[in-house]
């Protein structure tokens, strides 16, 4: 499979890999994907006290797609409010990284992981409701 | 330095060794005859260069009489023939064949469709090894059985099977027994008489031959194989399969064969040599590494690993400019399922993910496989530094005891 050049970019360079601490009560943490379907994201943010996310770290097992998928998602979100960061859709991912349709479902699976993230946080701030569908899968953590 | 890209996918196909090249060149060229002209000299060198190579075949798996032997355009060709025309031509007999799981996909398919045609097909399990169970097979065995269907080794995890046990049982039970042996053919010693093989299937391109050309054995004494034709015309090859015959193919099939016999035993001594130089670098360099498959029923340049917590096609996006594997299955590996051999095993879906097929041969050295090693731990080190469940298993958390939120 040929890989466009930016997903290549996002797997040999992959920006914000790592861990937050999942316990600090500013770190909201998504988890989704399963083993046996060959994808798993985790991605976490650190939010602030104004609602900005200042700061966001993956891992990722999965194809170069998922990975660059995640990256991608790290990047965007930082520097965003809550709000504007459940804004960004699966397919704004698929578009900038120019992903074929066989390898959608990461983007998919990128703006999940935003959204449980943002979920893990608002439920530690006991706040639970307000991102809707497609949240609420932090409990991997 | 060592040159790049190295290959390493010979179960996928071979290079032509270029001794069956120069062979093949001659009727490539000038001898261009039709093999079944049979009135001037074009067809005669023909018919003799033909002839020539049904002999090299029928020697390397020692088959009674060359023409024991039908050519075809390939393994798929000759498994399709082999099921298909025993299945129709002793369909008053039985309607009964017995396979196994991890067949390949031209003998599963093949299978589908005669059950679709009404015959039943038993598909046996293996286990954790990869090797079928005989007492399953005998029980499997009723007297509407009329094939078994064995493949000699298999093509993802090299795991070779008791081939000559089958063909005693086959034989005890007066069952007609095949045997793709697509990818066992020239790697290891192959004797039909002594094996109690009846049909037997197997590939230019995978010995070092050209592509689109391959063989089928169809015993003619005790018992005699007839089969019905699958394609219409002529009658070459004894009436079993129609179509001029592909003479510079059969000319490489034959220099091929000629060529593993003599040197196979020296061949395969340094292939295992150098897939066990690949493991023992690959374990040393690693933790938490897989062999899927058993290690001592195997070829002896296959090597099938499952490398955990890392995604196979991640991992070859690291090095596959540089190096030529397999992830999962060469020919399921554009459909994102992991492969239904690993998963025939028992191998969990998790660590399915994460294999990768080796296949050493005849053009691979030393150096390229301290290369691949050297790669392959390196990369496989990156994506587990980025992969969650890596990180998981390393603070302890049982990835299998995980509530996964499944797409």
């Amino acid at each position: 499979m040929a890989y466009s050049d930016k997903v290549k970019d996002h797997y040999d360079n992959p920006r914000n890999v790592g861990s937050l601490p999942k316990e600090d009560p500013a770190v909201g943490t998504g988890m989704v994907g399963a083993p046996e379907c060959g994808d798993v994201m985790k991605l976490q943010i650190k939010v602030n006290d104004q609602g900005v996310i200042e700061d966001a770290k993956f891992k990722t097992f999965g194809c170069g797609s998922a990975i660059a998928s995640s990256s991608l998602a790290t990047e965007w979100v930082k520097g965003k409010t809550l709000e504007e960061a459940l804004k960004i859709k699966n397919i704004d991912i698929v578009q900038e990284l120019n992903l074929p349709p066989i390898k959608i479902h990461c983007s998919v699976l990128a703006e999940d992981a935003i959204r449980a993230a943002i979920a893990d946080y608002y439920k530690k701030k006991g706040n639970v409701g307000s991102v809707g569908e497609g949240s609420g899968s932090g409990k991997n953590a | 330095m060592v040159k790049l890209p190295i290959y390493m996918d010979y179960h996928a196909t071979t290079p032509i060794d270029p001794r069956v090249l120069d062979a093949m060149m001659p009727s490539l060229t000038n001898e261009f005859g039709n093999a079944a002209s049979r009135n001037h000299s074009f067809g005669w060198k023909a018919e003799q260069a033909v002839e020539a190579g049904r002999g090299k075949i029928a020697e390397l798996i020692c088959a009674e009489d060359p023409k024991e032997i039908i050519f075809t355009s390939g393994a798929t060709e000759s498994n399709n023939l082999a099921l298909k025309g025993v299945a129709e031509m002793y369909r008053e007999k039985g309607d009964h064949i017995i396979t196994m799981v991890i067949e390949h996909k031209a003998v599963l398919d093949t299978c589908k469709t005669l059950e679709r045609q009404g015959f039943r097909v038993t598909y046996l399990p293996v286990n954790r090894d990869g090797l079928i169970d005989l007492k399953e097979l005998q029980g499997a065995i009723t007297d509407k059985t009329i094939l078994i269907s064995i493949m000699t080794a298999n093509n993802e995890i090299g795991v070779i099977q008791e081939i000559g046990e089958i063909g005693k049982i086959a034989k005890q039970k007066g069952v007609i027994f095949h045997t793709d042996a697509s990818q066992a053919a020239g790697k290891i010693d192959i004797d039909v008489r002594n094996l109690g093989v009846d049909l037997l299937s197997l590939s230019g391109h995978k010995m070092y031959g050209p592509k689109g050309v391959g063989a089928l054995y169809v015993r003619k004494k005790n018992p005699r194989v007839r089969l019905a034709s699958q394609m219409d015309g002529g009658g070459h090859e004894r009436g079993m399969r129609s179509g001029t015959l592909n003479v510079p193919g059969i000319v490489g099939l034959g220099k091929a064969c000629e060529i593993a016999r003599s040197e196979m035993k020296e061949e395969s001594k340094r292939l295992f040599s150098l897939r066990e130089r690949l493991r023992e670098g690959l374990s040393k360099e690693l933790d938490e590494i897989y062999v899927n498959g058993s290690l001592a029923k195997r070829l002896p340049n296959n090597l099938n690993i499952s490398f955990a917590y890392v995604e196979g096609e991640s991992l070859l996006m690291g090095i596959n400019e540089e190096i030529a594997v397999s992830s999962g299955s060469a020919c399921t590996s554009a459909t994102l399922e992991p492969s239904y051999v690993l998963k025939a095993l028992g191998v969990g879906e998790d660590l399915a993910h994460t294999s990768i097929r080796f296949g050493l041969g005849r053009f691979n050295t030393e150096e390229e496989v301290d290369y691949v090693t050297k790669r392959i731990a390196e990369t496989v080190k990156r994506l587990r530094s980025l992969s969650p469940l890596y990180e998981m298993a390393k603070e302890g958390v049982d990835i299998k005891n995980v509530q996964w939120k499944k797409e």
